[in-house]
């Protein structure tokens, strides 16, 4: 035992050195403020400030909104994938995985395509009116970030779930729809009770992931939406207020470790 | 199987392809249609140029390109052996302490990348490490960032693994060594290698961290296109955007490749 314990030794040390030291200094600079000393002074004074208690309130309603959007329309599209197949749902299956691999970001560059001032949607509707300027100018608000997330995000949901449905076993639909039962009875009494693990799974892993997003934020350049993590860059690069930025980012840490243990403890119960 | 009748079945396809299209395929054809672009005020871009193209294989962007490659690569391969070595060591340990370390090297994927690349940031800008301002201090970053993934896909791997294979060699008088080395590595290597096109994917999309601690010499892909748009050149930093995904699917194809090409040992 001791000689396995020693093989565990080599990647524990790089893991200390090079994340679990630097996240200890981040906490004790969190409790020194620029004036010296130690003192829980720069908590006090993150808490009061109109800045931080709206970050954290924008924070936290977007990943919520995010979420819940993801888990609908995750859960719609995946039903179809799954039990209303068509050519080509194999495909879009592999799409969903090269999704996957791109950047948050891109999706917010894209949008400025899309929805920007003089993008597709504003420019179809000045070509079709004649109006000087387009209905949408949602981008630049809360709004933006929420529909990047959840675009970016679905697939999180998708790909647990399109597991579960793999294992569900059809015979219950096939018995169910042959006693005439309707497909949304079906879906509520046979297919989400199947789901509930996998969406759980899934939710709380694009709660997490939300709570953390940064490239989609900055990338919306919104001086009106600042999240946490945005706000730890910007105290820091912008401010360099370093004991301001640990504290937020002491904060962030906690809620998305403790989110993330909840994860975890769901899945494993999941099986996933 | 739970819409029967066909038009009903053509109604949710519809449907289906309503939110689909607009909400994923839209988004990566448009950058792609906006890097040929040099204006879009209406339905489809105008100005057709390859000029962004030229422009972003060529000096500045070119050298990023080879920045995101780099730090791709090495953190790739560093977080690959770290993660594996640690998934193997845990699989060898009794429950609590397998258990604590499992969660050690999950922690990197709950904590925010931002407060990772603080983190490091603050830590190896002060004496005895001093990393801060080189290209080693990216590097390390997106090392830390993934190997949580890595460590995750190979120890899901190993549980999956029969034991039968490495019992037999070591009833056959195989050493430890020998058994890891001619055994479990070879019935590991396609999650290995899928685990680094993971690993290499996420390194080349990364910017929460990189834009806490880049030096003005090691500017990766991801912060070019984020410094191209915020000063307005939204053209041009499509055409860096393609070139990044270009880049990522063409090494996670050769992974992919190589993947296939595993299974069969």
């Amino acid at each position: 035992m001791t000689s396995r314990l020693f093989w565990a030794l080599p990647p524990v040390a790089l893991l200390t050195l090079f994340f679990l030291y630097p996240l200890a200094l981040v906490v004790q600079q969190s409790l020194q403020p620029d004036t010296g000393g130690t003192s829980v002074q720069p908590y006090a004074d993150v808490f009061a400030s109109e800045a931080f208690r709206e970050a954290l309130w924008t924070t936290v309603w977007l990943a919520v909104g995010a979420t819940v959007g993801c888990l609908v329309l995750g859960f719609v599209l995946a039903l179809i994938i799954a039990f209303v197949p068509f050519p080509g749902a194999r495909a879009v299956s592999k799409f969903i995985d090269v999704f996957l691999s791109f950047p948050s970001f891109l999706i917010t560059l894209a949008l400025l395509f899309i929805y920007g001032s003089v993008g597709m949607a504003n420019g179809l509707w000045t070509d079709v009116t004649g109006a000087a300027e387009g209905p949408f100018q949602f981008l630049a608000t809360p709004w933006g970030v929420l529909l990047a997330e959840i675009t970016y995000f679905t697939p999180f949901v998708i790909r647990p779930l399109l597991a579960a449905f793999s294992q569900l076993d059809t015979a219950q639909l096939e018995a169910a729809s042959s006693l005439g039962t309707r497909a949304p009875r079906i879906i509520r009494q046979i297919i989400l009770p199947e789901a509930l693990p996998a969406l759980a799974a899934g939710g709380s892993l694009v709660l997490v992931l939300c709570l953390n997003e940064f490239g989609i934020v900055l990338f919306t350049g919104a001086k009106g939406v600042t999240t946490l993590p945005m706000l730890v860059y910007s105290k820091a690069i912008l401010e360099s207020d370093y004991p301001g930025a640990c504290v937020v980012a002491v904060v962030n840490v906690l809620i998305s470790v403790g989110l993330y243990g909840l994860y975890r403890v769901v899945s494993r119960r999941a099986g996933a | 199987m739970l819409v029967h009748s066909r038009k009903a079945k053509w109604a949710v396809w519809t449907v289906f392809f309503l939110f689909f299209l607009p909400l994923f395929a839209l988004p990566l054809l448009v950058v792609l249609g906006a890097s040929f672009a040099t204006n879009w005020s209406s339905v489809l871009p105008s100005g057709f140029t390859t000029g962004h193209y030229s422009a972003a294989t060529r000096g500045e962007a070119l050298q990023a390109l080879t920045t995101s490659l780099v730090t791709a690569l090495a953190a790739s391969l560093l977080a690959l052996v770290t993660g594996t070595w640690a998934a193997l060591a845990a699989a060898a340990l009794k429950k609590p302490y397998r258990t604590v370390l499992d969660a050690l090297f999950m922690l990197p994927v709950a904590v925010p990348s931002v407060v990772v690349g603080l983190a490091i940031l603050v830590a190896f800008s002060q004496p005895p490490f001093l990393l801060n301002g080189t290209r080693w201090i990216v590097i390390v970053a997106h090392t830390v960032l993934v190997t949580a993934f890595a460590h995750q896909s190979v120890s899901a791997a190993i549980v999956r693994l029969d034991p039968a294979y490495e019992q037999a060699a070591a009833s056959l008088g195989a050493r430890p060594s020998y058994v890891l080395w001619r055994v479990r590595i070879p019935l590991l290597l396609p999650s290995l290698t899928a685990a680094a096109g993971l690993c290499f994917a996420l390194s080349m999309g990364e910017l929460s961290a990189t834009m806490m601690l880049y030096p003005p010499d090691w500017t990766p892909l991801p912060v070019l296109i984020y410094a191209a748009t915020d000063r307005g050149a939204l053209f041009a930093g499509s055409a860096i955007a393609v070139v990044l995904m270009a880049a990522t699917l063409l090494v996670l194809l050769a992974v992919s490749r190589l993947r296939t090409k595993a299974s069969y040992r």
